[in-house]
C-alpha cells in the first residue's frame, strides 16, 4: 500500500531521551493515530499519559475507559468512526481484551494495542518484566483468526515498530500487537523522531465509489475492502456475526468457510512481506539463538560470551513475531546444530521453532519464570550444552 | 564503558539523577546512555535503585553488572549495594545518613552531606541535584554543561534555577573533595 508522508502536527522531531512507554505514544502520534481509549494499568500507564498529554495539539482525543473490555470496544467505535486507533495494556487488562478482539478480527477493524508485559498469572508481579502473552494474543480469542505482533527491544524500536504496527493495521485491516515488557517500556534511551516528511505512514484506504455500491467486506484472501466513514451515508454493517460482503449476518457454513479462510490467508499469503527478522553471523553457525524484545539485548551478551569460547554462534531475532517466521526457521534447522530459545516465560515461541524444525536439529528451551531478564551465564550454558 | 548505581529510597529523586544524567550524556555529551530502574510498588520510602550504561558505543547489554560508581543516599542502599561496588570503584554516599563501614581501601569513598547542603538551599528536594554536581565533578563521566542543559523538562521551571545553584554547589564540593583525595583512575570507572 502507498505510504504518504505523516501529519506533522503529531510527529515530535529530534532527540530525545525517552523510555518505551513513551516513544510508543510519540510513534502512534506520529503514524497518525488520533484516538486512544484505555484503562491505567502498570507498567502501561507511561503510554497513555503521555499520548493523552500531547494528543490535543495534534487535534486527537484521549478517553478513560471503565475498563480494558470497554477500551477495545472503543477502538471498534472509533476505528469505524474514522479514526487510526490504539490502546495500552498489560497483562490482567490483556485478558479482559480478548473477546473484543475476536470482534476486532472478525469485524476487520484496523487497531493496534501495545502489551507490555509483566510477570504473570493474574496480577502477578506489576512491576517486573516478563514475555508471557506471547500465546494468548495469537490464541486468547475463540475461533480461528491470526493476527501480527511486533516486539521492539528498545525505546527506539517502540517508536519505529509502532509506526509500524499502525501501516500493518491499515494495510491488512487487522489488530496488530506491539509486544514490548516492563524493562523496555520503563528503560530510557536516546529516541531519534526523523522530520514528519521522512516518515512513511499508510493512509486509510478510504472508498471513492458510489454509494450505492460500497460494500465493506471482500473475501479474497489476499486484499481487504476499502473502508468508510459511520455516519457518511453509507449502508452498511459491521456484526461479529459470519457475514456477507455488505456486512449483513449470512449464517451458513459456506459463507463461514469464505470469512474465517479470508481473515487467515490475508496474512499467511502475505507472510513473506510482513516478516521482518535480525539475524547475525547464522550462517556457518553451530547454534543459533532465536530470541525477541529484551532477551534478544541479554542474547547479545551470551552470543559474544561463546563466540569468545570458540562456538560458531549466531543470532536471530523475531522482530515480527505473529505471523511466525516458519520458513526462516525450518531452512535454518537444516543447516545448524540447534537452537536455543531462550524467553521470559516457561516456553511458549520454542513451541513454534520446534514445530518449525520439525526434528531437523535439537531444539533447547531455555525458560524464565517472569519478574527479571535471563542470567547470561545460563544463556551461554544452554549455548555451550547445545554445541556438543 | 561505565556502568553507575544510583541508590536511596523513594522521594530522594534517585530516578531522576538517572534520568538527567542519561539526558545529558546521550544528548549533549555524544555518548551512549541506557538508563533502567527498579523500584517497589511504594510511591515513597521504598527501596530504589537506577542504573545507567554509559559507552562510546550502541549499548546492547543494558544491565549493569559489575558498576564501578555507586551513589548511596540511604543506609539500607549502601548496605545492600556496597558489596556490588567493583574494586577501586568510586562510592559517594550521603554523608549524614549513610555510617560506612571502616575504609578498608577496597573502594574510593567520598562522603557528601547533600540533603544539608540542599536544606540550606530552601528544601531537602534538592538534594539529588547536589549529589550530581558531586557525581560530575569526582567522576568526569559527564560535564557539568550538559548537565545543566539536560535540566529543562526534568526539573519544574520555577526551580530550574535553584537546581542549578544546587548543582553547583555540589560540584563544588566534589571539587574540593578530589583536592583532599584526588581520584585513582584506572580500569574501575
Amino acid at each position: 500500500m502507498r505510504k504518504t508522508a505523516a501529519d506533522p502536527k503529531g510527529v515530535l522531531e529530534g532527540s530525545h531521551f525517552l523510555d518505551g512507554d513513551h516513544a510508543i505514544a510519540e510513534g502512534a502520534l506520529a503514524a497518525g493515530c488520533r484516538f486512544f481509549a484505555g484503562y491505567p494499568i502498570t507498567p502501561s500507564t507511561e503510554t497513555a499519559e503521555r499520548f493523552a498529554e500531547r494528543c490535543p495539539a495534534a487535534g486527537g482525543m484521549f478517553i478513560q475507559m471503565e475498563d480494558e473490555i470497554a477500551s477495545i470496544a472503543a477502538l471498534v467505535g472509533g476505528a469505524w468512526g474514522g479514526q487510526k486507533v490504539m490502546t495500552v495494556t498489560s497483562g490482567p487488562g490483556l485478558s479482559l481484551m480478548m473477546e473484543n478482539l475476536g470482534l476486532a478480527v472478525m469485524t476487520e477493524t484496523p487497531m493496534v494495542i501495545a502489551d507490555v508485559q509483566r510477570a504473570g498469572p493474574s496480577t502477578g508481579l506489576p512491576t517486573l518484566p516478563a514475555q508471557q502473552d506471547m500465546m494468548q494474543i495469537r490464541w486468547g480469542s475463540h475461533g480461528d483468526y491470526r493476527i501480527i505482533a511486533l516486539c521492539p527491544d528498545s525505546p527506539q524500536e517502540c517508536f519505529d515498530l509502532t509506526v509500524e504496527a499502525f501501516n500493518l493495521s491499515e494495510t491488512y485491516r487487522v489488530p496488530v500487537f506491539i509486544m514490548a515488557d516492563e524493562t523496555v517500556g520503563h528503560m530510557h534511551e536516546k529516541v531519534v523522531i526523523p522530520p514528519a516528511g521522512e516518515i512513511g505512514v499508510v493512509e486509510r484506504n478510504w472508498y471513492e465509489g458510489p454509494k450505492a455500491d460500497y460494500r465493506p467486506y471482500q473475501f479474497t484472501g489476499k486484499d481487504v475492502a476499502p473502508m468508510v466513514k459511520a455516519g457518511d451515508g453509507y449502508r452498511f454493517h459491521i456484526t461479529g456475526l459470519t457475514h456477507d460482503e455488505r456486512g449483513y449476518p449470512h449464517l451458513t457454513v459456506d459463507q463461514n468457510e469464505k470469512v474465517v479462510t479470508h481473515l487467515i490467508e490475508k496474512i499467511d499469503s502475505n507472510a513473506d512481506k510482513i516478516i521482518q527478522l535480525d539475524e547475525s553471523e547464522v550462517d556457518g553457525a553451530d547454534v543459533v539463538v532465536v530470541s525477541y524484545g529484551i532477551t534478544s539485548r541479554i542474547v547479545s551478551r551470551a552470543v559474544q560470551l561463546a563466540r569468545e569460547a570458540g562456538i560458531k554462534t549466531g543470532s536471530m531475532r523475531l522482530i515480527t513475531i505473529w505471523p511466525f517466521a516458519e520458513k526462516r526457521i525450518e531452512e535454518l534447522a537444516g543447516k545448524v546444530k540447534a537452537i536455543v530459545v531462550p524467553e521470559i516465560n516457561y516456553g511458549q515461541m520454542v513451541r513454534e521453532v520446534e514445530r518449525s524444525a520439525a526434528g531437523r536439529c535439537k531444539v533447547v528451551s531455555v525458560p524464565h519464570c517472569g519478574g527479571a531478564v535471563h542470567d547470561p551465564e545460563v544463556i551461554l550454558d544452554a549455548i555451550k550444552e547445545a554445541s556438543k | 564503558m561505565h556502568e553507575v548505581r544510583f541508590s536511596g529510597f523513594g522521594g530522594q529523586g534517585i530516578v531522576r539523577c538517572a534520568l538527567i544524567t542519561g539526558k545529558a550524556l546521550s544528548m549533549y555529551d555524544d555518548k551512549f546512555a541506557t538508563m533502567t530502574q527498579s523500584f517497589g510498588p511504594e510511591a515513597r520510602g521504598g527501596a530504589c535503585s537506577s542504573q545507567l550504561v554509559v559507552s562510546e558505543s550502541r549499548i546492547l547489554y543494558p544491565y549493569v553488572t559489575l558498576p564501578g560508581v555507586l551513589i548511596a543516599l540511604s543506609q539500607d542502599s549502601y548496605t545492600t549495594y556496597e558489596p556490588k561496588l567493583k574494586d577501586g570503584g568510586v562510592l559517594i554516599y550521603e554523608a549524614d545518613l549513610v555510617t560506612p563501614k571502616e575504609d578498608d581501601g577496597r573502594v574510593q569513598m567520598y562522603p557528601a552531606p547533600v540533603t544539608r547542603f540542599a536544606e540550606e538551599l530552601g528544601n531537602r528536594l534538592f538534594a539529588n541535584l547536589v549529589t550530581l554536581g558531586c557525581f560530575s565533578a569526582i567522576t568526569k563521566i559527564v560535564t557539568p554543561e550538559a548537565m545543566k542543559k539536560a535540566l529543562p523538562g526534568l526539573v519544574p521551571d520555577r526551580f530550574l534555577e535553584v537546581n542549578k545553584k544546587a548543582f553547583d554547589k555540589g560540584y563544588a564540593y566534589g571539587l574540593e573533595s578530589l583536592e583532599k583525595k584526588p581520584l585513582v583512575t584506572g580500569d574501575a570507572q
